[in-house]
């Protein structure tokens, strides 16, 4: 089991700031368990996310990623089993400097500079070029005055990954960002991704697509039935995957 | 029909030299409607902010309360506001009743429960759309409540304009409380009522089609409001 990666190093003794912020990670979840409806839909899984890094999380439909990933970042509650991030309970301070990008992007019905001058305020910053300047990144510069809701499928997830980044997060969860996106939308956010993992900031990832996990991920944890079946560095997992459900997975198979 | 067509004729006189009593009135409507709109909204648009919110025990008898208020009789509601401001009631030493102030009142307490019920949908539709992303964002309630009062303006502004549309439209409950005094509490609706009965139909007429107009102009500003959010995207 690989539990730390050390080939990017993270932020990670002190905060952003170097004040007395207490670290977010590393996060260190055990024996949890998602219960609803009676069935146990995420089943005693232990993971350890190190500083820096990608870790791509894979696995068929329908195993529990989504759930997972909410239940790290405190959107469910574990029903059994503990999360600590930093050595403690997930707590505001933590969130606050955790950022999640949902598969379908929920934009406010405001402007595209709206939405970031959104998220911006919330961690106490405010002013037109800081948001002018995140735009600018994310190619949406010449869009800020428009709707957000009328921006295309690809531009809608290029604004909600700027408007995570936009908080400085430490932490950047993506569920599936860019499934339905063009090839070139797809490499767009890719290089977002990347370049803010250069930055420091930890990246899980949700998807489906072999090819970008490959490009991206350093690190592959694969999901089947609400476990956690195996987890490699990339190399190893593309190469040699230990599990039957991981070979079926990836060789297109229907996983059983 | 003689009668009739010189009603009309009178009427259109009233309106065309905008005569004083006839702008008198006019304008008293509008002020007592439009304040009863403001104050229902003060009052309203928090509870129906809170409810659409929030999940708690007994929100879906609540909800069906109010539902249920929207549909107050105006009448009711005159003569439970005329006792509490009657001479012998609990607030009769405010000396209110037959004041414009009394209408007001009335009418708040008519259209409350309509800006509140509406408005409660209004907010737990956005609400619905916005909850995961705020949880995720860590956004503090206050600034959640803010953020969809913002953006469900349009939505909420058309919900005041249906209260204010009911407000200005109500004849039963201002009769009570305002009496119909001339040049004090002397409303479109209340001199309809009551100089058709004495014989005044000129006027009447002429209060009517104002009050008809007002009704158009309401659904034109709606109409307007959705058609510039639904373009911009806004709603
Ligand atoms: N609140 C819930 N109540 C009951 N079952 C649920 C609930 N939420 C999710 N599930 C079920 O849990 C399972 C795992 O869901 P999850 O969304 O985590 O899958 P996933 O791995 O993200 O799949 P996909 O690749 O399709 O996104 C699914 O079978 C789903 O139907
Ligand atoms: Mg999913």
């Amino acid at each position: 089991m690989l539990d730390t990666i050390t080939r990017y190093e993270g932020r990670d003794a002190v905060g952003i700031d170097g004040a007395d912020e207490p670290p977010v990670l590393p996060c260190d979840a055990r024996g949890l368990c998602f219960e609803a409806g009676g069935e146990l839909l995420i089943d005693h899984v232990d993971l350890k996310l190190g500083s820096g890094a990608v870790t791509v999380i894979m696995g068929p439909n329908g195993a529990g990623k989504t759930i997972l990933v909410r239940l790290l970042h405190g959107m469910l509650e574990p029903s059994a089993g503990e999360i600590l991030w930093g050595g403690r309970t997930l707590c505001e301070e933590t969130r606050k400097r955790q950022a999640m990008v949902f598969q379908t992007p929920v934009l406010l019905r405001r402007s595209v500079e709206a939405n970031i001058a959104f998220a911006l305020r919330l961690h106490g910053e405010n002013g037109h070029a800081r948001c002018m300047q995140t735009l600018e990144e994310a190619g949406l510069a010449d869009k800020a005055r428009q709707p957000a809701r009328l921006l295309s499928g690809g531009e809608r997830q290029r604004l909600a990954i700027a408007r995570a980044l936009a908080a400085d997060p430490e932490v950047l969860f993506l569920d599936e960002a860019t499934a339905s996106l063009d090839p070139g939308s797809v490499l767009a956010i890719e290089e977002t991704v990347l370049s803010a993992r250069d930055r420091g900031v930890k990246i899980i990832f949700i998807t489906h697509d072999i090819g970008q996990a490959r490009r991206l991920g350093d690190d592959i944890v694969f999901m089947h039935q609400g476990r956690i079946v195996e987890r490699a560095p990339a190399s190893e997992f593309f190469e040699h995957p230990a599990s039957r459900a991981a070979r079926d997975y990836l060789a297109g198979r229907i996983v059983l | 029909m003689q009668d009739f067509g010189q009603a009309f004729s009178l009427a259109f006189h009233l309106l065309w030299t905008a005569d004083a009593d006839l702008m008198e009135i006019i304008g008293l409507s509008l002020r007592v409607s439009l304040i009863a709109m403001a104050v229902s909204c003060a009052i309203a648009l928090p509870i129906g902010a809170a409810l659409g919110m929030s999940r708690f025990r007994g929100r879906g008898a609540l909800i069906i309360l109010l539902n249920a208020m929207m549909g107050l009789p105006p009448v009711v509601v005159g003569l439970c506001v005329y006792l509490m401001l009657s001479r012998a009631g609990p607030f009769g030493w405010l000396g209110l009743l037959y004041t414009p102030t009394a209408m007001i009142i009335a009418q708040s307490i008519l259209i409350t429960p309509i800006i509140a019920a509406l408005s409660r949908q209004v907010i737990e539709d956005l609400h619905g759309e916005y909850a995961e992303q705020f949880r995720s964002m860590c956004v503090p309630v206050r600034t959640a409540i803010a953020t969809l009062l913002w953006d469900a303006r349009y939505s909420l502004l058309t919900v005041a304009l249906a209260g204010f549309g009911r407000a200005v439209a109500e004849v039963g409950a201002v009769i009570i409380v305002g009496g119909n005094i001339d040049h004090l509490t002397r409303v479109m609706t209340t001199a309809i009522a009551l100089e058709t009965s004495k014989g005044d139909l000129a006027l009447a007429l002429a209060l009517g089609m104002v009050l008809l107009l007002i009704a158009l102009v309401i659904n034109a500003g709606v109409m307007a409001l959705r058609m510039t959010a639904t373009r911009y995207s806004y709603a």
